[in-house]
């Protein structure tokens, strides 16, 4: 064995050691699966302090500069971490925004006056970031935002709305895709990129409460709200390319993102080890025949994607449609989850119907939240029937 | 562990110029238009491309070199097939393939002869089913009394071509392979049946105290015959794979030139979504099969490979039945006739859903297996 590959082995064994001992449990409230769902003061304090002890351990932000409030170190060690947070479970780190995209950006882009500014508080949970891309009448059309940022003087005045703002409430600072001039011939070379502060005056936001019953996120209103002008990141002009660049860090560590789970990973093991103890017609649900045949093909499904994962890197293997596989990955993954879930919550037989805040709901109705929950999946991001339109037109060649 | 188990997917270089070469070879031998015109021809192959295939070493893959063999893993045997399933090339290659495993792995110093046939060019097959069910566990009907085979087999893939047949029989207690040339089987014996996919042959034949050339006992008879009808799911898997592909891409073409109301019928969704999904499918197929070619090997089938085995067959031919059906609708008024290729597809989705055990007689097992 050479001596990188046993140096990363010693290292996961490292990791693996301080997560099962600082792994915080249960904290005997409901915490969240995602961090679109930080709906209260205390699983934000909860999670601050998490982020905040794996940050303090070095296990967050490990690419990143030292200076800066990183290791400095081979992105493949957060990979790692990465992982092994997945294996062992633990909380999420919920500065997503921060950690995956603005932070990658301002390392990338950023000025040493942004860098000495920003990254640490990104990385030890002090200041959450927000996004305000989207807007009410422009889902996942970016490039028509109509958010207005006006120069007077040293200051931008900012007026619009945005809308599906995760932590707007709880955010110190937004990355903010707004329209600096309406003349332009193309759309998109009117917008500009800000790393705008939430405190001002004239910014606010409103929770939008979810299917789930739970809050995340908020619609937020910018009136006259005024922000120092050396906020803007790059040229005016510059925003949608800015904010296209930033939409390529969500691919973890590797790409720049500080790592951390964003997501509690639900997979097929899990389903099956709920419906251990379930049972059907005085039977384990599990001999059921009917409902084996279903988890069977469930199982195929989540078992494809991932052979689909391991083929993907063999030319020979893809050359009809190579861009088929990375093109539906979302696509088929998130409706894969959305059935599974959906699945799980029929076979728990009459429980199933109970939701959380019930004490007999199976697993604290932890599989009801999840199976509404996958709908931000299959919704935001480009809804599965236009991401079903992407690939018929970009990997079938079928006409608009 | 995960219920997910091995996700193995390996690929060499070899295997990609066989699979590269084979691809051309069939699209250049097979294609629609070839394969309808041998519809009502005896055998669904010209003579001249079987002797070709047997020149290219295709009847040695998965044969030890000591009997003539390629020096090949019956993995390779995938892309071979998978590329006969896209020109809906229809040959005794499978059949042939899949009796040699099933003599070698019974056998193969005692079957020594008749495997170094095989690879010379002899059709050969296997006479299993006695009925309908490919998940009867009783012992064989048919019989071996001293060297003489007796009963009927039902459905025997390449029956009529085959010079070969391992009839699968009981001998007392024991169940044997017994060895028949065709050549000593009385007039009227074999009874092509009339398949839905005439691209495909295959007969009952009836066996009425006909000599064994050669018969092979013992221990390995038993899992010799399990890995032959998981090998048997992977094949039919691989060619379906490759036949749901050109399915998918004939009826892409027709979305793509057909206008209806003033527009290419392609740009409505709810033709574009279900062509998606059964691009999907495919992919899905072909990650199965290509597992299961790394799987398996010449050595006893492992779970691992029985399950990839499994999988690849219950997702491969539910993705040919779903993609025939959609290309046969999405053709309208023109799928509904003999002339659109559509059919081709169609029919033999459901001449593979049936061999060797259809999706649901697989995740029923599977369900044994992972649950």
């Amino acid at each position: 064995m050479n001596a990188a590959v046993k140096e990363l082995q010693d290292f996961r064994r490292e990791v693996a050691s301080w997560l099962e001992q600082n792994n915080p449990r249960d904290p005997g409230f409901l915490l969240p699966q995602s961090f679109m769902e930080v709906g209260t003061e205390q699983q934000l304090d909860f999670l601050r302090e998490w982020q905040h002890k794996v940050w303090s351990a070095g296990y967050l932000g490990m690419a990143w500069p030292k200076e800066y409030g990183g290791q400095g170190v081979d992105p493949i060690y957060q990979s790692v971490v990465d992982q092994e947070m997945r294996r062992q479970a633990v909380p999420i780190c919920f500065n997503v925004i921060g950690l995956g995209w603005a932070g990658p950006l301002i390392n990338d882009i950023g000025s040493e006056e942004e860098k000495q500014r920003y990254l640490k508080g990104i990385l030890n949970a002090e200041d959450i970031w927000c996004q305000g891309f989207s807007e009410p009448d422009h889902g996942s059309d970016l490039g028509n935002a109509r958010t207005r940022a006006e120069r007077e003087g040293d200051e931008y005045v900012i007026n619009g709305t945005k809308i599906w703002t995760t932590l707007g409430n709880y955010a110190k600072y937004m990355i903010l895709l707004a329209r600096t001039n309406t003349e332009t011939e193309r759309k998109y070379d009117g917008l500009s990129f800000f790393l705008a502060p939430m405190s001002v005056d004239g910014i606010d936001t409103r929770p939008i409460r979810k299917l789930t019953g739970e809050y995340g996120f908020t619609e937020t209103f910018f009136t006259d709200a005024r922000i120092p002008a050396n906020c803007i990141m790059g040229e005016e002009g510059q925003g949608w390319k800015i904010a296209m660049q930033t939409l390529q860090y969500e691919r973890g560590a590797e790409a720049g993102a500080a790592g951390g789970l964003q997501f509690v990973r639900i997979v097929i093991d899990d389903l099956v080890k709920q419906l251990r103890d379930v049972t059907r017609d005085g039977r384990p649900v599990l001999e059921d025949p009917v409902i084996r045949d279903q988890l069977v093909s469930l199982i195929m499904e989540e078992k494809a994607v991932t052979l689909g994962d391991r083929r993907s890197g063999i030319s020979a293997l893809t050359s009809d449609y190579p861009l088929s596989l990375p093109l539906s990955s979302k696509l088929r993954w998130t409706e894969y989850t959305r059935r599974m879930r959906q699945f799980a919550i029929n076979a728990q037989g009459a429980d199933g119907a109970l939701y959380v805040g019930d004490d007999r709901a199976p697993e604290g109705g932890f599989w009801q939240r999840a199976y509404m929950n996958s709908f931000s999946a299959t919704i935001g991001g480009g809804t599965s029937q236009v991401q079903a339109n992407i690939v018929a037109e970009h990997v079938l060649g079928l006409p608009k | 562990m995960s219920v997910l188990g091995n996700t193995a997917v390996s690929f060499g270089d070899e295997q990609s110029m066989l699979l590269d070469y084979a691809r051309s070879y069939c699209a250049d031998r097979g294609g629609v238009e070839a394969a309808r015109q041998r519809l009502e021809e005896d055998t669904e192959f010209a003579p001249e491309t079987w002797q070709e295939i047997v020149e290219m070493g295709w009847t040695g893959i998965g044969v030890d070199e000591a009997y003539g063999g390629a020096g090949l893993g019956i993995g390779a045997a995938v892309p071979v097939l998978e590329s006969m399933g896209r020109a809906l090339l229809g040959t005794p290659l499978m059949s042939s393939l899949l009796a040699a495993q099933l003599l070698q792995r019974a056998n193969a110093v005692a079957a020594a002869d008749v495997l170094n046939a095989i690879v010379g060019g002899d059709a050969a097959t296997v006479a299993q089913l006695e009925g309908e069910d490919w998940g009867a566990s009783a012992a064989p009907a048919t019989s071996l009394e001293g060297d003489a085979v007796t009963g009927i087999k039902k459905l025997v893939m390449d029956g009529a071509s085959a010079r070969w047949l391992v009839v699968v029989a009981s001998r007392g207690d024991d169940t044997v392979l017994a060895v028949v040339d065709a050549n000593n089987l009385p007039d009227g014996a074999v009874n092509p049946r009339v398949l839905m996919d005439n691209t495909h042959r295959a007969a009952d034949i009836n066996f009425d105290a006909v000599p064994a050339t050669l018969v092979i006992d013992g221990d390995a008879v038993g899992s010799a015959l399990r890995d032959y009808l998981l090998l048997g799911a992977l094949l039919v898997a691989a060619e379906s794979a490759g036949a749901a592909a050109t399915c998918l891409d004939t009826t892409v073409d027709y979305l793509k030139t057909r206008k209806q109301f003033g527009k290419l019928i392609g740009s409505y969704q709810a033709l574009k979504h279900p062509a998606v999904e059964i691009l999907s499918q495919v992919d899905n197929a072909r990650s199965f099969i290509y597992h299961g070619a790394t799987l398996v090997d010449d050595q006893a089938l492992s779970k691992d490979a029985e399950i990839a085995c499994r999988m690849a067959k219950a997702q491969a031919t539910d993705t040919l039945k779903f993609a025939g059906d959609r290309a046969v609708q999405f053709h309208g008024g023109m799928g509904f006739t003999w002339d659109c290729d559509a059919q081709l597809f169609l029919r033999r989705a459901h001449w593979a859903q049936q061999q060797f055990g259809d999706a649901q007689h697989h995740r029923r097992r599977l369900g044994d297996l992972l649950l």
